[in-house]
């Protein structure tokens, strides 16, 4: 027996007496709850119902951490099949504004069984390549999923197909701001963190002064980003004749840039300060010079902890370009606080659900990147 | 050290000011205001924003750090092992969770107001001090515990007076980077209609005031920053001791 299995088991048990789904009069008052065994006629939902009581039950066994991984999925693939019977199946008879969304049941289902996938992952402990399969499983299916159409009757899914156009903008605007800033802090960052690894002077002057903005509050970023631009705009022609503006996306890509410098610097200064000195003293006795050893020696070496700088900065960027949506620099942000001015709860989740998924996935593909970029032999 | 002592006395009055006397700033402000329109935000007084904004932080940090070092704590015992890979994967996996979804996220669920807010600032502020409890009192040198266990201490007195206080300086350096995050997340709170200071920004930014978006963020701004450097002093002589 395995103890979280046990928990998650209960966990999952006690979910199944909250609503499943609930059933709104229109896409702005709050829903009805819906239990599980009530969303869809016996016949369409048992198979639901079934797969999840299995996959609990297949979590329970602590010794075959790969039956538990088949536990998760099963119940995955039951509360999604759940959901896809009870949407027509509710809407069925309803008033044409009805909306039916998924209810704290299915969300919390959906949390128990991705930790249960998490606790048999961290138990079998997969390599990057098995680890980057499995990703790719996950998203082919989710992408599958969606693209099936069964989930279309939700109430997320008619948000989404009422703005699919601005939706895919939002998408691009969110990736440019998130990865743009990164390869932006990237590559001041990385001569900046060289820098500071060879001058203890400027190391004690720069990491300071960078763990400071990294404290100021977001908004507060943001805010103050839109007079300085503001003022640069109408100040120098040039400037606003590629862009700059008080609004818009470039307050938001400096602030993020401003924001990725401290883990960027301060992850080069530890990565090539991890370097053994011995390592280096070979390299000098064979005779490199100073940008042969850098490039051959340092810069492989220190890669995990320099990847690692990158991976906190994506992840982080991801979170924080959602705040771009408030000074109209776009994103998945613009649909969360419009969604939050509206009280459309959809709109909300059409605007975090990428975020976060965008953001898990990054993490997820990063730390690959890590273990791949360790020297062999050493864990 | 002098010049740092220097200038933190410079920024406490000027936060002091910004908060208390808020007009005497008008002069440095006017420019940024659109024309005629006000320089100073007077729909609400700064002072009871940020008492509010500090209170939401300081409730939900205590919250978070009194359940986070529990849980550390209960995880590291030999009874709640099983948990242990778990407990680093749900800590790995939630803090890639955007502190503002969160916030967005709890909506739904509670409607608005402060309650969300204090929920957000609550979950999300567990992971970084469970994250930093868990590997303090993971790091512990094994020789000192053998030492209290020789002396015949208690399991509750051996976690009481020797592995608490050996991890303290690592729990508070999670303590701090969640205070910093909650006070950024509490400043956004204002969008769910939290009282916060992130209202004097949110008003300047809804009405094009530059001036009310430069008040709000230099009071939240240096809230911060005075409060992320008081907890890294308290750390220090944590340490030294």
């Amino acid at each position: 027996m395995s103890a979280p299995g046990v928990a998650f088991a209960l966990t999952g048990l006690a979910l199944l007496l909250a609503p499943f789904m609930t059933l709104a009069a229109n896409r702005i008052v709050a829903g009805e709850g819906v239990a599980p065994w009530a969303v869809a006629p016996m016949a369409a939902g048992l198979p639901g119902l079934l797969a999840i009581g299995v996959g609990l039950m297949l979590g329970l066994v602590r010794a075959l951490p790969r039956l538990r991984l088949g536990g998760a999925v099963l119940g995955l693939a039951g509360a999604v099949w759940l959901l896809a019977a009870g949407g027509p199946s509710l809407l069925e008879g309803a008033d044409q504004y009805a909306r039916v969304s998924p209810g704290a049941g299915f969300w919390g289902l959906l949390a128990v069984f991705v930790l249960l996938m998490a606790d048999a992952l961290a138990q079998l402990n997969p390599g990057p390549a098995a680890r980057a399969g499995l990703l790719g499983l996950g998203l082919g299916g989710l992408a599958i999923l969606l693209g099936s159409g069964a989930l279309a009757d939700l109430s997320v899914a008619q948000e989404f197909a009422g703005r699919s156009d601005a939706f895919v903008a939002a998408t691009l605007r969110h990736l440019a701001l998130a990865f743009g800033s990164l390869a932006t802090a990237a590559l001041i960052g990385f001569p900046l963190g060289l820098l500071c690894h060879r001058r203890a002077g400027l190391r004690g002057a720069i990491l300071p002064l960078l763990s400071f903005l990294q404290t100021v509050p977001s908004l507060a970023m943001f805010g103050i980003m839109i007079p300085l631009l503001s003022w640069l705009a109408a100040t120098l022609p040039a400037a606003r004749a590629i862009g700059i503006a008080g609004i818009g996306f470039a307050p938001a890509f400096i602030a993020l840039v401003l924001y990725s410098l401290l883990p960027v610097v301060g992850n080069t200064v530890a990565g090539l300060a991890s370097v053994p000195p011995p390592a280096n003293e070979a390299a000098r006795g064979m005779g490199m010079t100073p940008p042969q050893r850098l490039y051959r020696v340092e810069l492989p070496l220190g890669l995990p902890i320099l990847l690692t700088g990158l991976r906190i900065v994506l992840v982080q960027n991801i979170g924080l370009a959602v705040i771009a949506g408030l000074i109209g620099g776009g994103g998945y942000g613009s649909f969360v606080f419009q969604g939050l001015n509206q009280t459309a709860t959809d709109l909300i989740l059409l605007g975090a659900l990428p975020t976060v998924l965008l953001a898990m996935v990054a993490a997820i593909v990063m730390d690959i990147l890590v273990d791949l970029s360790r020297p062999k032999g050493r864990a | 050290m002098k010049a740092a002592t220097l200038l933190r006395a410079g920024l406490v009055v000027l936060l002091l000011t910004l908060v208390l006397r808020p007009e005497l700033a008008t002069p440095l402000l006017a420019p940024l205001a659109p024309p005629d329109g006000p320089v100073i935000y007077e729909r609400a007084s700064l002072l009871s924003l940020s008492l509010s904004h500090l209170g939401l932080v300081a409730l939900s940090s205590l919250a978070a750090t009194a359940v986070a070092v529990t849980l550390a704590v209960l995880v590291t015992r030999p009874f709640g092992a099983a948990f242990r890979p778990l407990a680093r994967t749900v800590t790995n996996l939630g803090q890639t969770f955007p502190p503002v979804a969160v916030l967005a996220l709890a909506v739904p669920v509670m409607g608005f107001g402060a309650g969300p807010t204090l929920v957000a600032l609550f979950l999300y502020g567990l992971l970084p001090i469970f994250e930093n409890a868990m590997a303090g009192l993971t790091a512990l040198p094994p020789a000192t515990l053998d030492a209290a266990r020789g002396m015949g201490f208690s399991r509750w007195r051996q976690l009481r007076r020797v592995e608490i206080p050996l991890a303290l300086p690592v729990i508070l350096a999670g303590v701090r980077l969640s205070v910093v995050i909650a006070l950024g997340t509490a400043t956004i709170g204002s969008t769910v209609a939290a009282r916060t200071l992130g209202e004097v920004i949110i008003a300047g930014l809804l009405t094009s005031n530059t001036a009310y978006v430069v008040q709000g963020g230099l009071v939240v701004g240096l809230f911060a920053v005075l409060i992320h450097d008081a907890l890294v002093q308290l750390e220090r002589r944590l340490t030294r001791r």
